[in-house]
């Protein structure tokens, strides 16, 4: 019999039943919810039903709340105020550990479960969000789940799942200078597509992935869902041991050294088999940026526009088309030349300590040109980065510094991208629409970001950083 | 949840792969209640001008496809974001079937859950079926789960995949938690065993 994969083995210590046609009653470790979270504790008010373990689930708002300041009198949606409040009177109800507005351990879900220690290696993780693969960076196996699901893990703590496959992207090589996660991800979205993955667990492996801090390979993680994988997971290791010791909710003492044997025999056996692998190699690797609506549209920054006339399919040459006509661009325009109207860093994709600080790196050697703002994933994010002095460096550069939320990723919270408004921006989806209507959305990493906050349009961040 | 049988309707053809749940329910309207209904805002801003009024261009106003139950799309349908609202709002606006080459696979499984049959078929037969709507719009195709069969407008059969447990629920209309807490001792012995293994998770700090 062959090995196990990393995610067989989580997959296993977490199976309660498995029926005759491989349908598996799944018990969750970890539970997360947020804002959105309503209409799955309405469902289980409605059945009359209480949480089962509310010591394993743990909420934040994040969704629907301002960034221009935390106070709930702020949130000027009914909705959105709404939601904010049911969260917290939801929590209360069912004892479930909120970190509200006000509280400094509020942010972005996906940034405050490894952020602390939440999210640990060997767990099934799940959250009413498709993010949720963010938190495979550190080992755990977790997924996104709508909220019928969320519903039924509140009430049982477990999910029926069908067992996903398994998939492994090994990255070989060193990245060269200016090449970032984001630009591993994007490159690796590119390559499979935005379905690519579907079905699958994708394990991230290889050199590349390996030289990767934990706050990296939360990015990586994080748009797994954009290739349509399931979830995303990187073997822990010394690095993540070291990411996760002392953090509020891990283990202490002897349960840490308990918690320690177990996760040094998670990663993947030698002879373990894959359904599918691809190889990369990260040395062929450059700074990435969106063209289209979906990730996969992804393209070096020294690239140029597609043609559709290019495209010997028909029916693909049309939704290029469509595509290019809702853009707003031409085809052959140099990427370099494209003109932005605004810029967003955040988002749970990139608005970690570490992406503040590539933010700063070129925030510090001009002036935006175009309207600029930064969300912090969290607030310990925005208090540490306050503390670093990196705020003062923003905001000589004319960049705006607000509060932790999703922000302008989704733009649930009035943060948005008006009608054909170009938007260079950090977070994860450049759908149609996404921002807000209309609104002309282009991925990238902090640093590119940025450097198109100076320069006001796209820019090879390489010659901004040279130049540092 | 409504449950699903059997199907003959018109099917609307949607060639675009990569059709995201953001398109399908942009996010400012994730926050109403589920009873106030979703069918009016799915696909709104396509569906809509921007004065209101429906874009005559959008295939599901066009008169042939006024009684669609079923829509026939290309790859990736429902990828991206995990919202219910999606197939609340194709189920509310009355879709009861979507027929692609691949689906997000959290929206298939959030289908599933409420009544709303996914159906994946191959790329080249997807392809087929859509341009045989095309040809004659308003056209019909029929669906049966129990034989796990889609029949085309050319009168073709193909057969598509279902797990049994998802199959037995739909045909019954029954949702997961009935049958979960069928095996509340099997969990509950389960979490001893898994508390024991991972103490530190159910110590509250
Ligand atoms: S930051 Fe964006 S992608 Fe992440 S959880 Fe919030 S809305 Fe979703």
């Amino acid at each position: 019999m062959s090995g196990k994969t990393l995610f067989e083995k989580i997959w296993n210590d977490h199976a309660v039943h498995t029926t005759e046609d491989g349908y598996t009653l799944l018990y969750i470790g970890r539970h997360l919810a947020h804002d959105g979270s309503g209409h799955a504790f309405g469902f289980l008010e409605k059945r009359g039903l209480k949480v089962r373990r509310p010591e394993l689930t743990f909420a934040t708002p994040d969704h629907g709340v301002p960034t221009t300041s935390h106070k709930l009198e702020d949130i000027t949606d009914p909705m959105q105020r709404r939601a904010v409040e049911t969260l917290t009177r939801n929590a209360a109800n069912h004892n479930v550990t909120l970190f509200d507005l006000g509280d400094s351990r509020q942010g972005i879900v996906h940034v405050v479960g490894p952020e602390q220690g939440i999210t640990l290696p060997g767990l099934v993780m799940v959250c009413g969000d498709s993010h949720t693969s963010t938190h495979g960076a550190l080992g755990a196996l977790a997924f996104g789940i709508g909220a019928s699901d969320v519903f039924h893990v509140l009430a049982t703590q477990t999910t029926w799942q069908r067992k996903p496959d398994a998939m492994r992207v090994t990255v070989d090589g060193e990245r060269p200078f200016g090449v970032t996660a984001k630009d591993i991800i994007l490159s690796i979205i590119a390559e499979i597509g935005a379905n690519g993955a579907a079905r699958h667990v994708v394990e991230y492996a290889g050199a590349a992935i390996r030289a990767l801090t934990i706050e990296e390979r939360l990015t990586v993680c994080n748009m797994s869902i954009e290739a349509g994988a399931r979830a995303g997971i990187i073997a822990p290791d010394e690095t993540t041991f070291s990411y996760v010791e002392g953090r509020p909710f891990a283990p202490k003492g002897k349960d840490w050294e308990m918690a320690l044997d177990q996760w040094r025999a998670l990663p993947s056996d030698a002879d373990a088999t894959f359904s599918r692998e691809v190889r990369m190699d990260a040395a062929t690797f450059a700074p990435m940026l969106t063209w289209g609506t979906s990730p996969e549209d992804a393209l070096p920054i020294t690239g140029s526009v597609p043609d559709p006339d290019k495209e010997t399919n028909p029916e693909r040459r049309q939704a290029m088309q469509a595509t290019l006509d809702y853009i707003g661009l031409k085809p052959g325009t140099k990427l370099e030349d494209v003109p932005v109207d605004r810029v967003f860093i955040g988002s749970c994709t990139n608005s970690r300590i570490e992406d503040l600080r590539a933010v700063a790196e070129v925030a510090r050697q001009g002036t935006a040109k175009v309207p600029a703002m930064i969300s912090p994933g969290s607030t310990l994010v925005k208090l540490q980065a306050e503390k670093e002095g990196l705020d003062e460096i923003f905001r000589k550069a004319g960049f705006e510094w607000r509060e932790s939320g999703c922000s302008m990723c989704v733009g649930m919270n009035g943060d948005l991208v008006a009608a054909g408004e170009r938007c260079a921006s950090t977070s994860n989806r450049n759908f149609p629409g996404r921002q807000g209507k209309g609104a002309r959305t282009h991925l990238m990493s902090p640093a590119m970001a940025a450097a198109a906050a100076l320069t006001g349009r796209f820019t090879d961040v390489r010659s901004f950083a040279q130049k540092g | 949840m409504e449950k699903f049988t059997t199907l003959t309707a018109v099917a609307a053809p949607m060639d675009r792969p990569n059709i995201d749940t953001d398109q399908l329910l942009p996010a400012r309207f994730l926050r109403r209640p589920r009873a106030e209904g979703f069918g009016d805002v799915l696909f709104i801003d396509q569906r809509l001008k921007d004065d209101g009024t429906p874009n005559p261009d959008f295939v599901l106003n066009q008169p042939a496809y006024k009684d669609a139950h079923i829509i026939v799309a290309d790859r990736n349908f429902g990828g991206g974001s995990s919202r219910e609202g999606a197939p609340w709002a194709l189920l509310d606006y009355g879709i009861r079937c979507v027929v692609a080459s691949s689906f997000g696979d959290i929206f298939y499984n959030n289908s599933l859950k409420n009544g709303l049959l996914p159906v994946r078929l191959p790329e080249d037969v997807v392809k087929a079926i859509r341009d045989q709507l095309h040809d004659k719009p308003g056209a019909t195709i029929s669906v049966d789960l129990e034989k796990q069969t889609v029949i085309a407008p050319d009168g073709t059969s193909h057969a598509f995949d279902i797990e049994s447990f998802r199959k037995t629920s739909l045909l019954k209309g029954l949702d997961d938690i009935g049958m979960t807490f069928e095996h509340e001792a099997e969990i509950s012995a389960f979490e001893d065993g898994f508390g024991k293994r991972h103490p530190w998770l159910f110590a509250r700090t």
